[in-house]
């Protein structure tokens, strides 16, 4: 008899028969474990977080570990909208048809600070923030984000979903090992000895 | 390079060229905004000046320093001569009545959309434009945002907006328009590295 646990919690048991093994475990968390792992992405890219968005989908970081790997161009296939770049108004009624598209359950991913918040565009042009049009499951703020902050963000938002919990949440910025190390190295200034 | 160019047009349209200052490099005709078509024609046309490649066409709102208030900026190049030449003229009154000018896409094609994106930002009114419509905003925005008198943080969303009041630090809900203006006494929370 072995045990596994899965993000939420919640505990499945394979028992071992003597030819044959079975599992049990709760039919809500077997549903989410399953969605966790085949997240279906519909990518709205837009702006300069693209670049950072194909080095994510790129092999060296390779999303196809969390399972959200394959990109589906048609709102009506795909789970999870991932919100890459500056949305304008102009393009908010679009975004929000997609969203509306998209068949349920579906979750949504605010890549990068323009999508969370708007950023620096302080204009007539640009929409403050995704979530003023749809609902947002993870922000990853960053202009644009590390990989590794999109990363946590994936799993996050993966561990939401095991949780079942659909309220936003938000990726906190890594300890930055340069700050630390900052006694060592410091670029462009003469170091102080301190 | 061109100032021969500023001598051909003085020249030839003598009083209707306003002003011309040649300053790094730069060389630049204040024309009259009723010959504006004439005049680019001729730019195009005269063998001396062979003005062929259009550069760009914008436009500035100089509300309360000067009037008449905008002025329509035209750069045009010569691959054969290689020089070039900056076109300006201003039109309008404080009130931006008369901001209208002749469309030059009769004489460059490339104007075109240069035109549609002056029209777009400022309200000028290109006359002879085969087709004026705004090429950047939405057809429903009302108003042209680039003029000084449209209030900056302004936007026309064309979907309702939802309210999210549960918004997370470091957002917050008031994020967008005010949240670049108040740099200065941004609070800043406990540093987080
Ligand atoms: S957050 Fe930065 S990188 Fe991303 S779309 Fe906005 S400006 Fe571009």
């Amino acid at each position: 008899m072995g045990e596994m646990t899965t993000g939420g919690g919640t505990t499945i048991q394979v028992l071992e028969g003597s030819e044959t093994g079975f599992a049990t475990t709760k039919f809500d968390a077997l549903l989410n474990w399953a969605r966790k792992y085949s997240l279906f992405q519909y990518p709205f890219i837009t702006a300069c977080c693209a670049m950072e968005f194909m080095a994510m989908a790129s092999p060296r970081f390779d999303m196809a570990r969390f399972g959200a790997e394959a990109p589906r161009f048609s709102p009506r296939q795909s789970d999870l909208l991932w919100v890459v770049g500056t949305i304008s108004q102009r393009q908010a009624p679009a975004l929000k048809r997609i969203y509306e598209q998209m068949a349920d359950p579906k979750y949504v991913f605010a890549f990068g600070t323009c999508a969370s918040c708007g950023g620096f565009y302080d204009n007539y042009t640009t929409l403050a923030g995704i979530d003023k049009v749809v609902p947002v499951d993870v922000y990853v703020p960053g202009c644009p984000p590390r990989p590794e902050a999109v990363i946590d963000g994936l799993l996050l938002l993966q561990d939401k979903i095991a949780r079942g919990d659909r309220t936003p949440a938000i990726v906190k910025p890594r300890r930055d090992p340069t700050v630390q190390a900052g006694n060592l190295v410091r670029l462009g200034k003469k170091s102080t000895a301190t | 390079m061109s100032k021969r160019v500023l001598e051909i047009l003085k020249s030839k349209f003598g009083d209707d060229i306003y002003e011309t200052h040649s300053q790094f490099g730069d060389d630049t005709a204040v024309v009259n905004p009723q010959r504006w078509r004439e005049i680019a024609r001729f730019l195009r046309d005269d063998p001396q000046c062979a003005m062929n490649m259009f550069v760009d066409l914008t436009a500035v709102d100089y509300l309360g320093r000067q009037t008449p208030r905008f002025e329509v900026v035209l750069h045009v190049h010569s691959l054969e001569r290689s020089h070039r030449i900056r076109l300006k003229a201003r039109i309008g009154d404080d009130d931006a009545n008369g901001v209208e000018i002749d469309s030059v896409v009769s004489v460059w094609k490339g104007a075109n959309w240069f035109e549609r994106e002056c029209f777009d930002m400022f309200g000028v009114n290109f006359k002879g434009h085969p087709d004026l419509r705004r090429i950047l905003m939405y057809p429903e925005f009302v108003g042209y945002p680039l003029r000084k008198d449209y209030p900056a943080d302004k936007t026309q969303p064309l979907v309702e907006l939802r309210n999210v009041p549960d918004k997370l630090p470091p957002f917050s809900t008031d994020e967008g328009m005010p949240f670049g203006r108040q740099t200065h006494d941004y609070p800043r929370g406990e540093e987080t590295n």
